[in-house]
């Protein structure tokens, strides 16, 4: 079979969301955009899981698709778990600023 | 010589004996309480220690009468109360006391003359602000002497011996803002313990010879004859039996007392304390201590004697009491002092003392003690009158006819004086004639009698001046002289009459003395041959003595300032006497010089040999510790100091990592990812 699109330009894009969503990560201060950039870079991994299946030894197989969609699964769990934390963070510190929240210090 | 007497031995001690230590304790407790009051009871004061003194003569006549009435009944009791004080492993250190006639005797003297000194001392002392102390010392005194003549002991007699010593001590520095007192008592304490010393080496040995401490323990005591003869059979060095050396020792301890030459220096000078001290310590009492304790020791002084003969002990006694009556006899003719002449009198009559215990035995020697203590007291508190009617004048030169304004003082101070000097019928007369008599048949030699019957003569002579400057010739003085209060003379009465009629005791027609002390009946003592011989002799002496005396001194005008009639006749010899032979100076330029040559040795040794030692080691040990400092500092500590300010620094720096801000992590991760992926990438090309 024959694809019109090459593998290496899957892989592309997926890199670049994920060094978008790591910059997010990274430099956001605002801790919803931090999960965002998360969230970001957990697509660039399914994509990669994807588009890795597609291009496989064996496609005809529904692995990289049930793999896809746990980590889709997963990713809405954490988002969740992730947004409960910001709120409870909101409601303690009255911001979502990561800068002001360095109570983590051991 | 004395007989081994016959006391027979009481076990069962009688109700007096058994409380006879409070004759001592009482005038001590006195002294106690005294000194504790404040100063300006002086009525209480004075009182306790009269009062105390009182109720010791009191017991003191109680124990003297139980034991003459034993006496008159067939034997003189000697009872002892015996205990022991600590056990020293298998060895007691026994005390206690004795009740013989030897120590009634002494105690019936040392109360009653001390009573009546006390009772002169209240006027006396009267402006003195130091009146309770006064009297403490004084009590504390009369406790002490006491407590040498009951001990039975040899230390309980040493401990009181010292406190006797420390009191002297003490009432001779009584005035001690004047120099001369304070260096006065100095030189007596250190005198006599230099006696002290001698006398502790001889009880130890005593008590290492025969493993007791008691004089007498019915037949176990160092006094009696089973350890006697062990002390015999022991050898000393030079021919001396351990006994002879022993009782040299002893006598040694009793010449510094005493006053014996050479250690007589310190008594004329301890005139300097007030005169009831002088009377009652320096004259009646303290002094005759050391004769008493000779009496005391005597068995072991004759111990080895034949019949008739004489021991080593005894002979030394002999001599050094016959030099001592004539030797201070001579100074005491060229005194003016009228204190310093009594003060050498003293130590003249001391000697008669030694030297009658040396040649005629215990009752000899004590009797003359006892009389002396009598007519000495009484001439030297007429002298304290005098001093005291004189405005505090001391120098006989300027006195004079004071006969007419001190009539009392006046007989009274005669009596003495004629009992001092052996005036017959008198009771010096008595008890020097006894002493001269021994002296006379004493087997060895004779010489001793010559020298006492010279020394007899000149005491005869030197009263005679002393009571012609005084109370004869004219008034040389300033201000009206005036006789003392009735407190004072009152006791000056007693004494005299005492002082003329004691001798009835022991008159060679009825010797009570002498049979009484050796336990036998007057009827068994035999007189000495030649007896009346020898008191027409002694009688013409004194007479001689006082006849010169008179026709030299005798009521004559003289200027204050005039040389003495002798001094005229012979200036060199004058001022060999006036100058007490030198003594002092030549203690000074030997034992005092030495011990100053010995002290700047021992000076010099200190700072230069000594000094330079230590002070070498304390350089060698500051430099150690110099180098110890600059390790530590350096090495010790700054590598310490060192390992702390990296452990601090990394840990801030690991702090600082530690931000607490997730994102931190999370570009640290992302960085480490980064550099782990680029080597990863590059291996895999390699």
């Amino acid at each position: 079979m024959s694809l019109a699109t090459p593998l290496a330009s899957y892989l592309l894009v997926s890199a670049l969301v994920f060094a978008i969503g790591l910059a997010g990560a990274l430099t956001r201060r605002n801790a919803i955009l931090v999960l965002i950039g998360i969230e970001l870079m957990l697509n660039a991994a399914n994509l990669n899981l994807i588009a890795f299946w597609r291009f496989g030894p064996h496609p005809e197989a529904l692995t990289g698709m049930m793999f896809a969609i746990f980590s889709i699964a997963v990713a809405a769990a954490e988002a969740a778990v992730g947004l409960g934390l910001v709120i409870q963070v909101y409601r303690h510190a009255k911001t979502t600023d990561l800068d002001q929240m360095n109570r983590m210090k051991g | 010589m004395q007989e081994v007497s016959a006391f027979t031995p009481q076990l069962a001690a009688s109700g007096i004996a058994r409380v006879l230590w409070l004759v001592p304790a009482v005038p001590m407790v006195a002294s106690g309480i005294i000194a504790v009051l404040k100063q300006p009871r002086r009525k209480t004061a004075s009182g306790l220690a009269i009062g105390s003194l009182a109720l010791s003569l009191v017991l003191a006549l109680i124990a003297f009468g139980h034991v003459l009435a034993g006496w008159a009944h067939g034997a003189a009791v000697r009872e002892t109360m015996n205990f022991t004080w600590i056990q020293v492993g298998s060895a007691n250190v026994e005390l206690g006391w004795v009740l013989d006639p030897l120590a009634a005797v002494m105690l019936v003297m040392v109360t009653f003359v001390g009573l009546l000194i006390f009772i002169y001392s209240i006027g006396y002392m009267a402006h003195d602000e130091n009146y309770t102390r006064f009297f403490c010392f004084l009590s504390l005194f009369a406790g002490a002497m006491l407590g040498v003549v009951i001990a039975n002991s040899i230390l309980l007699l040493f401990m009181c011996w010292e406190l006797v010593g420390l009191t002297s001590y003490l009432l001779i520095g009584f005035w001690y803002q004047k120099p001369s007192a304070a260096a006065a008592a100095k030189k007596a304490f250190l005198t006599t313990r230099v006696g002290d010393i001698f006398f502790l080496l001889g009880i130890v040995w005593l008590f290492a010879q025969t493993g007791t401490l008691l004089f007498y323990d019915s037949g176990a005591g160092s006094l009696e004859s089973l350890a006697l003869g062990g002390l015999l059979v022991h050898h000393a060095a030079w021919g001396l039996t351990a006994a002879g050396a022993i009782g040299l020792l002893i006598f040694a301890g009793a010449a510094g007392k005493s006053g014996q030459v050479p250690l007589h220096v310190w008594l004329p000078d301890a005139m300097e304390g007030p005169t009831p001290v002088s009377a009652l310590i320096h004259a009646a009492t303290m002094v005759a201590a050391g004769v008493y304790l000779i009496a005391r020791v005597y068995p072991l002084m004759q111990a080895g004697s034949l019949a008739g003969g004489t021991t080593t002990a005894l002979t030394v006694v002999t001599w050094v009491g016959a030099v001592t009556a004539l030797f201070a006899a001579l100074i005491a003719v060229a005194q003016n002092d009228i204190k310093r002449i009594l003060a050498y009198s003293t130590v003249s009559q001391l000697g008669y003392m030694m030297a009658g215990l040396g040649v005629g035995g215990v009752a000899v020697g004590m009797f003359h003690l006892i009389t002396h203590a009598f007519f000495k007291a009484l001439l030297f508190m007429g002298a304290g009158s005098v001093i005291h009617g004189c405005h505090e004048e001391q120098d006989i030169r300027h006195m004079g006819a004071l006969r007419g304004s001190m009539r009392t003082t006046f007989l009274t101070y005669a009596a003495g004086m004629l009992a001092l000097c052996g005036f017959p019928l008198f009771s010096g007369f008595w008890s020097k004639d006894g002493i001269l008599g021994a002296a006379h048949a004493w087997g060895p030699t004779r010489w001793p009698y010559f020298l006492l019957v010279f020394g007899a003569l000149l005491t005869a002579f030197y009263m005679t001046r002393q009571v012609s400057y005084v109370f004869f010739g004219n008034w040389r003085g300033h201000g009206h002289a005036h006789e003392s209060s009735a407190v004072m003379t009152m006791p000056l009465a007693i004494l005299a009459f005492f002082a003329v009629t004691l001798g009835a005791i022991g008159t060679p027609a009825w010797p009570w003395f002498r049979a009484f002390l050796e336990d036998r009946t007057t009827a068994s003592i035999e007189h000495e041959p030649g007896l009346m011989m020898l008191m027409l002799t002694s009688s013409v002496i004194v007479l001689v003595g006082l006849g010169l005396g008179w026709a030299i001194y005798g009521n004559k005008t003289v200027e204050a300032e005039a040389p003495d009639a002798l001094e005229r006749m012979a200036p060199p010899v004058w001022a060999v006497l006036r100058d007490k032979f030198y003594a002092d100076e030549l203690y000074g330029a030997t034992v005092i010089a030495f011990y100053g040559w010995w002290a700047r040795v021992a000076d010099w040794l200190d700072r230069r040999v000594w000094g330079g030692l230590v002070a070498g080691v304390a350089l060698l040990f500051r430099g150690w510790a110099q180098l110890n400092r600059f390790l530590d500092v350096n090495v010790v500590d700054g590598s310490f100091d060192k390992g702390c300010e990296e452990l601090s620094n990394g840990g801030g720096l690991m702090a600082r990592v530690q931000s607490g801000r997730g994102q931190t992590y999370l570009r640290l991760l992302a960085v480490a990812v980064v550099i782990l992926t680029a080597i990863l990438i590059w291996s895999s090309r390699g």
